[in-house]
């Protein structure tokens, strides 16, 4: 290699994650921040099934279960969910695409490192005076009774998080408009491009919403407003508008990245082009774009009237379409293929009954009428898991097998892949469905225990017992990493074999500049067309020249901290305290002085030279 | 071309702001931005609209016997105005004159300065006379929250603009600055047409009931 990889100590490499603005490395900054709050909302996890094991359990008190649920649900979807998707996208989609880096490098570093510093904010709230306990929702009337500071530390900390998805989101959409390489028209974008770039424009249209939602709640709590005080003329149903504008586009901000990735594994798998290419994009579109008109459908109970339920209720049923062509797109991808039977394949295939029961429960719960029966018991938990289990954890899971050669340069092993999938399979069937029948029998939803002798024992055992299948597949999943990581075996270019689009022509990993040459993309499938023609790797499209590179960056890390300050002066400023207001004006100093750093300092970038690209060839190394 | 290069008034593109990449990566990202905005004030109208004149109790004034037309004709000229003299900077921006793009952009900032300081006297004069707070009702809270976001919007804008003037005297117009001067001044037309609709669905329809 040339001057640019060198053999570098812990504190090199810790600076160098610090200050990065390339993709795959913030990609793997993602992967790690978002598994970590993984393992945390799922320990989470385990605590709401030992305490609800057994009836009249006294494991954690009731509102220490209130907090649990509520971080449960938040850290799950916000802090480990949505990181983890955006990994895969950083990690992929620039590469599927045929470009160099994102649109903006910068943005993009900025974008994690609030994420992550809203999510640390977030969790802090256990060690002051507890977590938020108004539910993930956190519906205002709730949310404006809770004492202490959960709820404080609830909206700042999603915040600061929320803003960093909203401008990664940006980044993608203009990266994937345009940073394609030549040829590679919008009808040859694989699948995982064509979802990422909905999401990305959900993600656009939801956030704001949500940002709203945030600060009138942020004003009613700290600078005494009333936009939820009924007896100041105030209304709390605002809040659940704004909420669920955003948060059922954000279902699909979640499904659509998996969709993509599943939509990458079957044709690789099935070594068979993906049925209904055009039908799926047309599809991932008009999910995208029903998203938005469906949100009431969580507030059958809170009395918009017969015709808006109505209205909201068809509109909900009509996504069950596009769904349903996507799924038989899948199975009809198979049918006829040659089946290769890996680790992301086995999620591949388990993901499509999976989540078909959580589809049909879906169209169940559209149906306003009997939403009143099913409207906050255990029938609606069971329903969300198996769509975001199911189809999201699935995905991420598949996504981590499939990729990892990809993103660390080494194989996951199989057979303990193998043993996660079937582990977690067990274990998420065993939890979940029974809880369908817990709903339908009557039991309420965020509960923190029930009374024996109502029926509800032998199937909360039984759900709580699958609980301990997941956390062993979590486990072994663990542990093949460690192993992996150990032993470090190199993987080449395409280490499945049977890569259809541009990442698989790179080496595992890539070098920093991606592609020496833009590739020249011939249809669909680019890789593998050039592989079903004999050829080792893709045309290149232009001759060797230099290339221009973004320079690193410690300011994105320093704008995200000192919002981070700035959130704990603000949220205790509501006490009182002397020492806040000087907390939260340096916090927005550092922010704010980072951010004039950045607009007075000029940031050109750099080259690469094009003699130092032939070095790479003269020493053998494959580009 | 880069955006480092020495350019002169022939070689000057005719749209520079979209002539680098980097620049045409900037010009769609702030599009998109401007689009999650628009959504921003649209939740923040909608929560407007839900909480007009919902107060706690008949002490209260409402919104007809309120707002005061005169002022805010006065403050929408200004900000009309000064949407004007932005197009005239960028217009100079194009031809390659710094000097009068400058001017342009000071003449934009004087009047964005004179409509923050009437919107200033306008809050004191509804919070002295009316008791209209933020505090005293839903009403006060979702009005004072629309405008307020706007105003910061407007004041974020006049801090942009001057960086902008002030880090780029010496040096004259690049590639590289060129998009930075056309994005702001997007940025500033975006401030406006909020205020168009502020101007009609909070005064306008205010006083009609």
């Amino acid at each position: 290699m040339s001057t640019y990889a060198q053999k570098k100590g812990f504190g090199a490499t810790l600076w160098d994650f610090l200050t990065t603005v390339d993709h795959k490395k913030i990609a793997i900054l993602y992967l790690i921040a978002g598994g970590f709050f993984f393992v945390i909302g799922g320990l989470e996890a385990v605590f709401i099934r030992i305490q609800l094991a057994v009836p009249n359990n006294d494991f954690v008190s009731a509102g220490l279960f209130n907090e649990i649920i509520t971080m449960h649900g938040t850290t799950m979807i916000f802090l480990a969910a949505m990181p983890l998707v955006f990994a895969f996208m950083n990690a992929v989609m620039p590469l599927q695409i045929g470009a160099r880096d994102v649109a903006f490098p910068f943005v993009n570093a900025l974008g994690f490192w609030l994420f992550f510093f809203g999510g640390v904010f977030l969790n802090l709230s256990w060690f002051f005076d507890g977590a938020p306990d108004a539910g993930w929702t956190s519906y205002a009337s709730l949310a404006m009774a809770s004492k202490g500071h959960g709820v404080d530390f609830y909206v700042l900390g999603l915040q600061i998080s929320g803003l960093g998805t909203l401008i990664g989101g940006i980044n993608f959409l203009v990266t994937i408009i345009n940073m394609r390489a030549p040829g590679m028209t919008y009808m040859r974008m694989p699948l995982f491009t064509w979802t990422t770039f909905v999401t990305s424009a959900l993600i656009l249209f939801a956030f704001p919403p949500l940002t709203v939602g945030l600060v009138l709640m942020l004003f009613d709590r700290m600078f005494g407003s009333n936009f939820f005080v009924t007896t100041m003329g105030g209304n709390t149903v605002i809040w659940e508008h704004l909420f669920w504008i955003f948060g059922h586009p954000e279902v699909y901000i979640l499904i659509l990245p998996a969709f993509g990735i599943f939509s990458e594994i079957m044709p690789m798998f099935s070594r068979k082009r993906l049925f209904g290419y055009s039908s799926m994009v047309f599809a991932t579109v008009l999910i995208g774009f029903l998203g938005f008109m469906v949100w009431a459908h969580h507030m059958f109970t809170t009395g918009l009237g017969p015709v808006a339920n109505a209205i909201f209720a068809v509109a909900t049923m009509a996504i069950a379409v596009p769904t349903g062509i996507k799924i038989f797109n899948w199975l009809l991808t198979m049918w006829g293929g040659s089946v290769k039977f890996t680790t992301p394949m086995h999620y591949a295939i388990a993901f499509i009954p999976s989540f078909v029961a959580g589809g049909v429960t879906g169209v169940m719960l559209a149906v306003a009428a009997a939403d009143y029966q099913y409207h906050d018991t255990y029938f609606v938990v069971a329903h969300f898991h198996y769509v975001i289990v199911g189809g999201v954890v699935f995905a991420l899971l598949a996504g981590t097998h499939l990729y990892w050669p990809k993103m660390f340069g080494t194989m996951l092993n199989e057979t303990l892949g193998k043993i996660t999938f079937w582990l977690f399979f067990i274990g998420f069937h065993m939890t979940f469905f029974i809880q369908h029948f817990l709903g339908l029998w009557g039991m309420p939803r965020r509960v923190f225990t029930y009374l024996p002798g109502q029926g509800f024992e032998t199937s909360n055992l039984i759900s709580s017992l699958g609980a301990v299948f997941m956390s062993l597949a979590v486990l072994v999943l663990l542990y093949n990493i460690i192993m992996t990581s150990v032993k470090n075996v190199r993987v080449g270019n395409d280490p499945w074999g049977d890569g259809r689009t541009l990442e698989w022509s790179l080496p595992s990993p890539p070098p920093f500049y991606n592609f020496k040459q833009l590739p020249l993309v011939r249809g669909l499938d680019a890789y593998w067309l050039e592989k079903m023609e004999g050829k080792k790797g893709m045309t290149p499209a232009e001759p060797l020249g230099d290339i221009h590179m973004p320079n690193s960056s410690f300011l994105p890390f320093m704008m995200s901290f000192g919002l981070f300050v700035a959130a704990f002066g603000a949220l205790f400023n509501m006490d009182d305290k002397a020492w806040s207001i000087p907390v939260l004006i340096l916090g927005l100093l550092i922010t704010f002085g980072s951010m004039f750093i950045r607009s007075v300092k000029d940031d050109h970038g750099f080259h690469i030279h094009k003699e130092e690209l032939m070095d790479d060839e003269d020493k053998g190394v494959k580009a | 071309m880069h955006a480092e290069e020495k350019l002169t008034h022939e070689t000057w593109p005719a749209e520079p702001e979209k002539s680098t990449l980097e620049a045409k990566n900037k010009f769609l990202g702030f599009w998109f931005f401007l689009g999650g905005e628009t959504v921003l004030f649209a939740s923040l109208f909608a929560t407007y609209l839900a909480l007009k004149d919902k107060v706690p109790d008949s002490t209260h004034t409402l919104a007809k016997d309120l707002y005061d037309l005169p002022l805010t004709f006065v403050a929408t000229m200004l900000l009309l105005t000064s949407s004007l003299t932005s197009v005239y900077a960028i217009y100079h921006m194009k031809n390659f004159n710094a000097k009068k793009m400058n001017l342009w952009l000071i003449i934009t900032v004087l009047l964005g300065a004179a409509f923050l300081a009437l919107e200033v006297y306008e809050f004191s004069h509804y919070v002295h006379e009316y008791n209209h707070t933020f505090t005293s009702s839903a009403f006060g809270s979702a009005f004072y929250t629309l405008t307020g976001f706007h105003g910061a919007h407007v004041a974020f804008g006049l801090m942009w603009f001057l960086t902008l003037i002030i880090r780029n005297s010496k040096r004259g117009l690049d590639l590289y600055n060129a998009p930075k001067f056309y994005i702001a001044s997007l940025y500033w037309h975006f401030i406006d047409v909020v205020w168009v609709f502020i101007f009609t669905v909070v005064y306008l329809m205010g006083m009609v009931g």
